[in-house]
């Protein structure tokens, strides 16, 4: 009884719980249409690749889990969101075809046509990456402005500013060489990894230094935080920044993806998938305390959704209705109130119990 | 100190290359409202056409735009005022709005929207300039002369038949199909399905599932890598709503091991016919590509011309498309009682492709 008691009162069991739960949505389905229960866990090499619905879901998460990475911080720090990071995901991609291919030229068969080595592309991508955080940062830390009218900008003016270095075109870079990083690498798929490093990465800078803490601080209350010697500011900046590099990296690997830059649609509202992962990994978006392998589940969980759908063969004009009824009950079971009302109940049950024992 | 020095440099920099972003598109109408007297005194040998185009969003649109920039020129005896509406129907409204007061001869619209044009086309109407609609429809006003577009039911359609005729032909008696839909609402996510569901209700294939790939390369790629899973080994056929998603489905199977095209197990055909599809068409990674004309301008040039000799042009206009398949095997099809004939796709059908 305690040790269950303990389990759910860990921080991050409700997010756990809930991917659980929309896990087990597809082995009820699974059952009940006359496939092995296990069928959506099964994973099989096929052509030598992994091959099976976890792996789609880890595979094709990769990009929102990435940005919930930067997406993170920045709740936490400013205590509002970066909306900018889907349009600078595709504004990152744009920049690094554009890079490889030369400006104006569509499509690219082969790497001796390359304008600029891949390196080139790639660098460019991140740096790119880099400064539209660091005018974020800039804007919120410095100059005071609402984290979500700062970003709102860049929400605008990247995915704009990307077609006319596309020249307005779909630029295809059809080469083996650039499709690695959004296809496989040996059997696993190469997103996957990338996501895996990053998460690896920064879980390691938080726990090793103490800026996990700072950025928590400075979240909570930034005067008292800046009174005790800490920049403030700057922690905001670098939030920012490290945000708009997560933006760069999810950007690379879906323009990779598809092998081209196609900067209507890459990252077309992501920035919203971003934002919920992190709700629904249990961070409040007033900023302070943040929990980054909450962000994580979070990510994975709105993928899980959407490969239940498919598995479910669920119609598409409906998919929509189905996602936001399970978005809801997620997000309601863990509302304060909701919450609390468990508690009371155990509590009274607790009570109860102590009454007839006492009896 | 420095710091802030630095962010306010940043924000500048950023804000003056949007501005530069946004002027370049501000002066357009301008200038051509500086043209309007020169317009009124040319008289009636050269005809001024005002065109409100969608966007630039995919290369499909681009063509369309070219196409209506080839026929209006001056040695064609036209002046177009050409204005592109970056996907904002307000924009585009007030385009429209414009070429009234500049007084242009005729007013095309690829109407982003549906609905609301009943206010502005009752001003033309009342400025006396006839309005053509191309591409998309309008449905809460008739005071446009005419509608040149696509027929997306017969493209659907024609896509059955082509694949009864080439089933037949290769001895293939069960039909399990897979749709990648397009965008959930797009009339011609609506048109190619209902067309294609039709032929195959009636031929008694089977349609596994249909799903939503959003008209994109990583939508179709996503939904296709989950067929791989869901239907391992049980479908033959993959209907791909257009070129792009057939991309990423072709991407999936490769990596789920499945082989498609001429020589494959498995059928896949696609919409919209951009020449990379038609380059795979030739390649016989697909097998077939069921165009959808983005060429409106020559048959708005005709309209316009029927109305210059005071005819009265037809109210829908359909465009003639043309389907392309790798084999020399389905040469004509019957789509609604008419023949249609079915392009063999060689090198030379490819370089003639004009998009």
């Amino acid at each position: 009884m305690s040790k269950l008691k303990k389990l759910t009162q860990q921080r991050l069991f409700l997010p756990v719980f809930c991917m659980l739960l929309v896990l087990c949505i597809n082995m009820i389905y699974d059952a009940a249409t006359g496939h092995a229960f296990y069928n959506f866990f099964e994973i099989t090499m096929t052509n030598d690749l992994l091959n099976g619905r976890i792996i789609n879901i880890l595979n094709r998460g990769s990009e929102v889990a990435i940005l919930a990475i930067g997406m993170t911080l920045v709740v936490s720090a400013s205590a509002g969101t970066d909306i900018s990071v889907g349009s600078v995901m595709s504004l990152c991609a744009s920049f690094c075809c554009m890079l490889v291919a030369g400006f104006g030229v569509s499509s690219v068969g082969s790497a001796e046509e390359f304008a600029m080595p891949l390196a080139v592309g790639l660098i460019g991508a991140l740096v790119m990456g880099c400064l539209c955080g660091a005018f974020n940062g800039g804007l919120v830390a410095y100059l005071n402005i609402q984290p979500m009218v700062a970003t709102l900008i860049l929400w605008s003016a990247a995915r704009a500013i990307g077609l006319l270095l596309c020249n307005n075109l779909i630029v295809y870079i059809r080469v083996p060489e650039f499709a690695v990083f959004g296809g496989y690498l040996g059997p696993i798929p190469t997103p996957i990894i990338i996501a895996a490093v990053c998460v690896a990465v920064t879980a390691v800078v938080l726990k090793k230094t103490a800026m996990g803490m700072y950025i928590q601080s400075v979240g909570i209350n930034k005067r008292a935080s800046r009174i005790a010697g800490l920049n403030s500011k700057r922690i905001i900046f670098t939030c920012y920044l490290l945000c708009g590099l997560c933006a760069g990296i999810a950007g690379i690997v879906a323009s990779s993806r598809i092998t081209s830059a196609d900067s209507n649609n890459i990252g077309l509202d992501m920035e919203l998938d971003a934002i919920l992962a992190v709700a629904l990994g249990g961070n409040s978006l007033g900023g302070g305390r943040f929990n980054l392998a909450g962000s994580i589940i979070g990510a994975y969980t709105i993928q899980a959704i959407t490969t239940t759908m498919y598995n479910m063969g669920v119609p598409s004009a409906v998919t929509p209705v189905f996602k936001a009824v399970v978005v809801i009950l997620i997000v309601a079971v863990q509302a304060p109130p909701v919450k609390a009302w468990f508690k009371k109940r155990a509590a009274a049950k607790a009570v109860a119990q102590k009454e007839v024992v006492g009896v | 100190m420095k710091k802030k020095f630095l962010a306010l440099a940043l924000s500048l920099v950023m804000a003056l290359s949007l501005a530069a972003c946004g002027g370049s598109q501000e002066e357009a109408p301008a200038e051509e409202g500086g043209e309007t007297p020169a317009v009124e005194e040319g008289g009636s040998d050269v005809i001024t056409v005002g065109f409100a185009q969608v966007g630039h969003e995919s290369d499909w649109r681009t063509a369309s735009t070219k196409s209506a920039q080839d026929v209006f020129s001056a040695e064609n005896g036209y002046e177009l005022a050409f204005v592109d509406c970056d996907n904002d129907s307000a924009k585009q409204l007030e385009a429209v709005r414009n070429f009234i007061q500049q007084g242009v001869d005729y007013i095309i619209i690829d109407p982003i929207v549906s609905t609301g044009w009943d206010a502005v086309l009752t001003e033309c109407e009342d400025a006396g300039i006839p309005v053509i609609v191309i591409d998309r429809t309008i449905d809460d006003s008739d005071k446009y002369v005419s509608w040149v577009g696509s027929d997306f039911k017969v493209e659907g359609l024609a896509c059955g038949e082509w694949l009864k005729a080439y089933a037949a032909d290769k001895g293939i008696t069960e039909i399990n199909a897979l749709v990648i839909e397009g965008s959930t609402g797009a009339s011609a996510t609506i048109g190619r399905t209902e067309g294609f569901k039709e032929v195959a209700d009636r031929e008694g294939w089977t349609i596994l599932d249909s799903q939503n790939g959003d008209f994109t390369e990583a939508g179709g790629q996503e939904v296709m890598e989950s067929y791989c899973q869901s239907y391992e080994g049980q479908f033959n056929v993959v209907i791909c709503q257009n070129d792009n998603e057939a991309y990423g489905a072709m991407t999936a199977m490769d990596a789920a091991g499945v082989s498609y095209g001429v020589d494959g197990d498995v059928i896949i055909v696609s919409f919209d016919s951009n020449k990379p599809a038609v380059q795979h068409v030739l390649e016989g990674n697909m097998n077939a590509t069921f165009e959808c004309n983005p060429m409106a301008a020559p048959f708005v040039d005709e309209v316009i011309q029927q109305l210059e000799a005071g005819e009265t042009p037809e109210k829908e206009i359909y465009m003639e498309e043309s389907w392309f398949a790798a084999e020399d095997i389905v040469s004509e099809i019957t789509v609604n009682g008419e023949a249609m004939p079915v392009i063999h796709v060689t090198q030379e059908v490819l370089d003639a492709r004009p998009y």
